[in-house]
């Protein structure tokens, strides 16, 4: 594969909580506008990964770098500030604040030019501006996926690292929220996308890394691991 | 019966700030902290030091006006105390829960911490100002202005009103408004996510400290001007700090006022039939009947 | 030259205290070392203990003195009745707290707890009918005080306190390292997981927290015949809670022993100043106590940030019931 432009690389990660190790050198490249999907099992790591990237973990081994530079334990802060940002799977939203002032918040750091940004996010998701002023707790849960990615595009990343974006919704906002992982990836933003969702994930992914126990066991192009007849059987459910 | 409730408006109003304060705290550093009612009764003293310190050094004058008890050292006092209580607070945070939080200290053991810091703060009360009732102006400013329905109420209570409006309506506006304020709400909401989307939650924490400190030295002097000072004052509000906190649902700011406002009518209609010195186990009361029926408070609001 | 008879006597004055602060503190360690129950309200149980040992055990008043006082009962029985029906009392209004309370979250259980502390202590002193009020109860008899001259009466009841102190920790220490006991330690650990096993977890925490009620109840009834006059305002949050806290995180919650080591060191430190305070200026000696409890605050926050575990640490005791 080719090594150009890539601009994310976690290297031998080994990282866990307290003395149980989740990942046990576990690596990873994001390149320039690709979306990478990370499937696997429960407890394979593969959020553990994100969140040792966005530095709310420490990790005992293993380095990662951002374009060069070695982002390994920076705080959660310095390193949204470094253009990544990261939508958790759950509590990823402000509850109590309004739909407007939840991206407000997401864009918290950059001060500048945010009304522009809110409304670029109202374009992408146009439900957002009907309920603005709703407090974000009583949305939909599609809806507040919604909110959370928009959250998180109010940093204008470079790379936006979602949790399982489609965990819990109903498959209507399934194939739309994909769509807008598209929409985004579009406009020059890398992702990389942990799902369970294993086959549609892999359909829209340029790679594919796939996570058991730990560690990376196969990397590829999303499609040709789709095609890959062992881990059809294996991951995939046949 | 209006006349009582109207002082217990005046009296939760005071309850109310200070369970502001607390409800903020609570919201965002998710322990109970047992000092807060303390932080009152220091505010309070400290107005007292200048008043009767610096301010009558430089020569102001201490004589009150009309029939309040607002003196131009007052004055000066009020938002002096107000600045130095919250650097207090802000200070004890630096002192003590930077490193309790540094470590992953349980929100119990950050109590038990609170409850140690109540003691120093009321023994240096104690050891400076003395066990005795103290008044900020010893002359009796009890003239009364009649009001319809036999209410009968003196300038001090009227301008206690007001000021707890003004700051409640600031800090509203401040909350609702200022990028700061929301950010504050937000951290309160999830402290996670805000640190994921960049905000610098220790100086959120600072705010909140700072303006839950403020609030605090408000009440306190605000009760040292309609009752007195005496050490015990903070841990005598303890109660019906927290009664109305856990009745307004927990980091909800409008449930802290709407709470300490109910405490606040419910004590002094209780003096009706007991004796005034129950008040505190009356806060109680209501502080069970919600724990059992309701505890996540009459307004909502998330239960953690 | 120095004084060793009195020194002596001092010293039985001071192991006597403490001791009974020991008392008080192995019940708490029940509570918060060993089950994670948070109690601030030390205070109501030794009150209720206090005057309920009192009541049994104080004579009827008689003569001119009985105009003045007034009380709920005097019954006029040994000592080891007034030990039990405190315990009994204590072990009852434990019983009656925990039902609303046990179930609530940890830091609504302190508060609950302070409010009931509060509202014990308010109670005997606005009802002078039941221990004569704000004035409170004196000529409280001591145990076998005939057998020898009241000189030299505080060994004898240096004696009882120890041994009962022996006893209670004795009791916890079989109690923990049964299978009630592991439990319990469970619930601390994991409330959770210990519910996923299929424990009654309220069940259990009411034994606890009675247990532990029970305990300083006997605290309070030997504090009462010791001091042998007691007032409400005798329990204040300072001298009835606080303090017991602060000898416990010395000593090590979840350690009986580190909870024996905390009640005579914080003792200890509650008393040496009153020697150095002697030669304080005369104004600030009226202050004295203040300031001695200004150390033990501070010793506390310097205890929570250095040293959380105590002096002793937590005990590790064989087989755990979950991990």
């Amino acid at each position: 594969m080719d090594n150009r432009n890539i601009i994310l690389k976690a290297e031998n990660i080994t990282v866990g909580y307290g003395e149980k190790d989740i990942l046990h050198g576990a690596s990873m490249e994001v390149r320039k506008n690709e979306i990478v999907a990370i499937i696997g099992p429960n407890g394979a790591g593969k959020s553990t990964l994100l969140k040792t990237i966005f530095g709310l973990l420490k990790p005992s081994r293993g380095t990662i770098f951002l374009e060069h530079e070695n982002i390994t334990g920076l705080s959660p802060d310095a390193i949204a500030r470094k253009g990544i940002s990261y939508v958790p799977q759950v509590d990823n939203i402000f509850p109590s604040l309004t739909v407007k002032e939840n991206l407000e918040m997401g864009g918290f750091i950059r001060k500048e030019q945010t009304a522009e940004r809110i409304s670029e996010i109202f374009r992408l998701f146009p439900v957002l501006e009907e309920k603005k002023h709703q407090r974000a707790k009583e949305l939909s849960g599609g809806q507040r996926q919604m909110v959370a990615m928009g959250r998180a595009l109010m940093l204008d990343p470079d790379i936006l690292m979602l949790d399982e974006p489609s965990a819990g919704l109903a498959p209507k906002f399934v194939s739309m929220i994909f769509e807008k992982i598209c929409e985004i990836n579009a406009k020059g933003v890398s992702i990389i996308l942990v799902e369970q969702n294993a086959r549609e994930a892999l359909t829209m992914a340029h790679t594919g890394y796939i996570f058991v126990t730990g560690k990376n066991v196969l990397h590829g192009i999303g499609k040709e691991l789709l095609e890959n007849p062992e881990i059809g059987q294996l991951y995939l459910g046949g | 019966m209006l006349e009582v409730i109207f002082y217990g408006i005046i009296y939760g109003s005071i309850i109310s700030l200070g369970a502001i304060g607390l409800t903020l705290v609570f919201g965002i550093l998710r322990f109970a902290n047992f000092f807060h009612g303390d932080l009152m009764a220091g505010g309070a003293y400290i107005a007292f030091f200048l008043i009767t310190g610096p301010l009558a050094w430089i020569g102001l004058p201490g004589e009150p006006f009309g029939t309040t008890s607002f003196s131009i050292r007052m004055i000066i006092a009020f938002p002096v105390a107000l600045i130095l209580v919250a650097g207090l607070s802000v200070l004890i945070d630096r002192i003590v829960y930077k490193r309790l939080r540094q470590k992953g200290t349980s929100s119990i053991l950050k109590a038990i911490a609170a409850l140690g810091i109540s003691f120093i703060i009321r023994m240096l009360i104690y050891i400076i100002w003395g066990p005795d009732q103290i008044k900020y102006f010893a002359g009796a400013r009890r003239i009364a202005i009649h009001l319809p329905f036999q209410i009968k109420v003196r300038p001090d209570e009227l301008i206690i009103i007001i000021i707890v409006t003004v700051l409640v309506t600031s800090l509203h506006l401040f909350l609702r408004y200022s990028r700061m304020g929301k950010a504050m709400r937000a951290t309160a909401d999830n402290m996670d996510l805000a640190r994921i989307s960049g905000i610098n939650t220790e100086r959120i924490i600072i705010w909140t400290w700072g303006i839950g400190g403020a609030l605090a030295a408000a009440a306190g002097i605000l009760y040292g001007i309609n009752v007195a000072l005496n050490p015990e004052m903070g841990w005598s509000f303890l109660l019906p700090l927290f009664a109305a906190t856990i009745l307004g649902s927990i980091g909800n700011m409008y449930g802290a006022l709407a709470g300490g406002l109910i405490i606040g009518i419910a004590q002094q209609v209780s003096t009706l039939f007991l004796k005034p010195t129950y008040k505190p186990a009356v806060a109680f009361v209501i502080l069970i009947l919600i724990l059992l029926f309701r505890p996540q408070g009459i307004f909502g609001g998330k239960q953690s | 030259m120095i004084d060793l008879q009195g020194l002596l006597s001092y010293f039985t004055h001071f192991a006597i205290m403490a001791g009974i602060y020991s008392i008080f503190c192995l019940g708490l360690n029940i509570h918060w070392g060993y089950t994670g129950l948070f109690n601030i309200g030390i205070a109501g149980f030794f009150c209720i203990g206090a005057y309920t040992s009192a009541l049994i055990t104080i004579p009827p008043p008689t003569g001119v003195y009985a105009n003045y006082v007034t009380q709920v009962f005097a019954l006029n029985l040994p000592f080891p009745f007034g030990v039990l029906g405190a315990a009994l009392v204590c072990g009852i209004i434990a019983f009656l707290i925990g039902i609303p309370t046990l179930r609530l979250r940890e830091d609504y259980l302190a508060i609950a707890t302070i409010g009931i502390a509060e509202t014990i202590r308010l109670i005997f002193h606005n009802e002078s009918w039941i221990a004569n009020g704000v004035r409170g109860i004196s000529g409280i008899p001591q145990p076998l005080s005939s057998l020898v001259d009241p000189r030299n009466y505080n060994f004898i009841y240096l004696g009882i306190v120890i041994l009962i102190m022996i006893t209670v920790y004795i009791l916890i220490e079989r109690g923990i390292r049964s299978p009630w006991g592991r439990v319990l330690r469970a619930i601390r650990e994991d409330e959770e997981s210990a519910s996923m096993l299929g424990k009654n977890i309220f069940a259990f925490k009411m034994q606890s927290l009675i247990f532990g009620a029970i305990v300083m109840g006997i605290g309070g009834a030997l504090f009462a015949h010791y001091n042998k006059s007691i007032a409400p305002d005798t329990f204040t949050p300072l001298y009835g809670t606080f303090i017991i806290w602060v000898m416990l995180i010395v000593g090590g919650s979840g350690n009986s022993k580190g909870a024996i080591l905390g009640g005579f060191v914080i003792y200890g430190l509650w008393v040496l100043p009153e020697f150095i305070t002697r030669y304080l200026p005369v104004a600030l000696q009226s202050r004295a106590p203040y300031i001695r409890f200004l150390i033990i605050g501070i010793v506390l926050e310097l205890i929570l940030r250095y040293r959380p575990r105590g002096l002793m640490g937590e005990e590790k005791h064989v087989s755990r019931l979950l991990k």
